[in-house]
């Protein structure tokens, strides 16, 4: 195995870019799509801790990220299709009032 | 990770024979099935090229290449010429991990006649269906078609909802046999065939499976008399051949997996003293299962796509996980009992748990003819 | 250079570039497709590192089910062309300047805590396989297990409500 900074390294940056993602883009979609390679960055992580310390521990936890992740997806999407709905956009500039 | 040249080669080799396998036997699948359907319906197939018809698919491949390939106007190019790639490689992959038969010695050489002995081999097989879905539904929206877009997502929700039974039908051989490895459970299978063990299993598998490969009876989304043949409509010239390909390829190929995860894979009498007769039971069983197939769309009418969707989540389903829990009952039981007779209940329930749940589920699926 | 670092490397290269792709494309499906080259690669991580399970479930939950149902919602909204500029003009270098500095504080920590580390232990021949994990997942974990099947049936119900159109009475 490589040292696990390697692998650290790579999730710290891929977790930054996610970050980024949600500041710049204006589409809730891709908002979305940044959080699940941020949650994905934290995965890396969790599996290279488990391979560094030989237990099975931080793969359990990453099972049950993508659980969680997949039900978030899921009541996410669905809210996005409601708004959709109502305001005819996803822009989230345009979603700045708690009426309607 | 220093390489083995014998063992690279010993896979290139493996690789290269499966691929141009399943291109041949596409090719000839398709001969097979307008042959038998022809049979079904009392007239001859194609008969013109060649004696009986054996040249037809060479004449198949020579038309379709030099067809005139067209990209609609405002198609996404890109995706347009990708998708079919998409949809043929994980028909292509899929059979990576079927053992074809038993180990043979060549050349002083043992050689596995499997590519790979994955120990989570069920698991790769449902990570390839559930990416196989992409390709039908980015063709059907890059070709700025309303029809295909919407028999792409139709195709494709139908697909992902039979994964689930798909899903469930893999986990009772898993449990009988006890590992994940095809090689495994084909090796579990010495005495007894788990179709024995799990009949309603074995049905549920295979159904989700035509539904998978968006086979007639389930062929809604495609068929070229609905919705202007669904998610290919703008694919002409090799495009289309690949995704004709991929479909046959798909139909091979899951035939395989059903074949050794319920029928044996390639036991038989004789196979373990003569290890070159695997390969051979292999064939004929495959070749059983996709007659079968063509039976099936010679017989069935096409069903409705809203009836589809509920046959799958309301009957299909159900079923299916009932199936997995008196699988794991009567394997329970086993263990508790020691004795192997047990393993007898797992049939006879799931049989019944499913003749009651097909009485009483028959208002769910009817749905809006009442 | 070993082979070991020469395939870190390449992947590595691949999910940088893709989780770039997704970020700064135009079009939301190019967006989704970048995304799921991206979790591919870490896929095969995990395949390096010893978790055969974890990676293709990963394959199958997050390329195969999460992404389809992000297509599917890309599509129907016909969501695919996003606004060209943001609405104000230091929305974008202020994002991009933050998530630098946040890229060079966890590097930074990271190198600063090398020695820290203990050393890797060698693994055994089973690590990872789902046998080991399901023992470990309805022994240990058995409760979070529980909550989490809960939760996907809340999520369910929760998105069937969200988009169920309202009556007519």
């Amino acid at each position: 195995m490589l040292p696990e900074y390697y692998y650290l390294t790579l999730s710290a940056i891929l977790f930054s870019m996610g970050a980024m993602g949600v500041l710049i883009r204006r589409n809730a979609i891709i908002i979305f799509m940044s959080v699940e390679l941020m949650l994905n960055a934290a995965n890396l992580a969790f599996v290279s801790f488990a391979r560094m310390h030989a237990t099975i521990n931080g793969q359990i936890f990453v099972f049950f990220v993508m659980a969680v992740a997949a039900a978030e997806v899921a009541v996410g999407l669905a809210l996005i299709v409601a708004i959709f709905e109502t305001k005819q956009s996803i822009d989230i500039d345009q979603m700045n009032s708690m009426k309607g | 990770m220093i390489m083995d040249w014998a063992l690279l080669t010993e896979w290139t080799i493996k690789s290269l024979v499966l691929i141009f396998g399943l291109i041949g036997g596409f090719a000839y699948l398709t001969l097979f099935e307008r042959k038998v359907l022809a049979r079904f319906q009392v007239r001859i197939g194609p008969n013109r090229a060649g004696p009986h018809g054996i040249l037809q698919p060479i004449a198949d491949a020579i038309k379709l290449i030099f067809k005139e390939e067209l990209i609609p106007a405002k198609a996404d190019k890109i995706i347009f010429i990708v998708a079919p790639i998409i949809t043929v490689i994980p028909a292509l992959i899929i059979l990576a991990v079927v053992p074809f038969g038993p180990d043979i010695r060549l050349f002083g050489r043992t050689i596995t006649l499997y590519i790979s002995d994955l120990n989570v081999a069920v698991l790769y097989i449902m990570s390839v269906t559930s990416i196989s879905v992409y390709g039908i539904v980015l063709a059907g929206w890059s070709s700025n078609n309303k029809y295909a877009t919407l028999g792409g997502i139709r195709s494709t929700a139908q697909m992902i909802s039979y994964e689930l039974a798909l899903g469930l039908g893999f986990v009772g051989p898993i449990l009988l046999s006890g590992s994940l490895s095809l090689v495994g459970i084909v090796d579990a299978q010495k005495n007894v065939w788990f179709f024995l063990y799990q009949p309603v299993g074995a049905f549920i598998f295979w159904v989700a499976n035509l539904a998978e490969v968006n086979r007639a009876p389930f062929d809604m989304p495609e068929a070229e008399q609905e919705l202007t043949a669904g998610y290919h409509t703008e694919y002409s010239g090799m495009k289309f051949a690949l995704f004709f390909m991929a479909e046959y390829i798909k139909m091979i190929a899951v035939s395989a997996i059903a074949v050794t995860l319920f029928f044996g894979g390639y036991r038989g009498p004789l196979v373990d003293q003569f290890p070159v007769l695997g390969p051979l039971y292999f064939l004929i069983k495959v070749v059983a299962f996709l007659y079968l197939m063509v039976w099936v769309r010679a017989t069935l009418p096409r069903i409705r796509y809203d009836r589809l969707m509920a046959f799958g989540w309301k009957l299909l389903f159900p079923i299916s996980l009932g199936n997995v829990l008196l699988t794991a009952v009567g394997i329970g039981l086993v263990g508790i009992t020691g004795n192997n007779l047990w393993l007898w209940f797992i049939p006879v329930s799931t049989i019944l748990f499913f003749l009651l749940v097909s009485h009483f589920a028959q208002g769910a699926v009817a749905g809006g003819n009442k | 250079m070993s082979i070991d670092i020469i395939l870190f490397l390449g992947l590595a290269v691949v999910a940088i570039l893709s989780a770039a792709g997704m970020l700064f494309s135009r079009n939301a499906i190019y967006s989704a497709l970048f995304l799921i080259i991206n979790f591919s690669a870490i896929a095969v991580y995990y395949l390096i590192l010893g978790a055969p399970f974890i990676a293709l479930t990963q394959i199958t939950v997050y390329a195969g089910a999460i992404m389809v149902l992000f297509i599917f919602v890309i599509m129907l909204l016909g969501a695919e062309q996003t606004g060209r500029t943001p609405a104000s003009w230091w929305m974008r270098p202020l994002g991009m300047g933050l998530g630098a500095l946040l890229i060079l504080e966890s590097l930074y920590l990271i190198f600063t805590h090398l020695h820290s580390f203990p050393q890797p232990i060698e693994i055994i021949d089973g690590f990872g396989n789902p046998g080991q994990v399901g023992e470990i997942l309805f022994d240990k974990y058995v409760l979070p297990f529980e909550i989490i099947s809960l939760l996907l049936l809340v999520a369910m119900i929760g998105a069937i409500v969200l988009t169920k159109k309202k009556m007519k009475r």
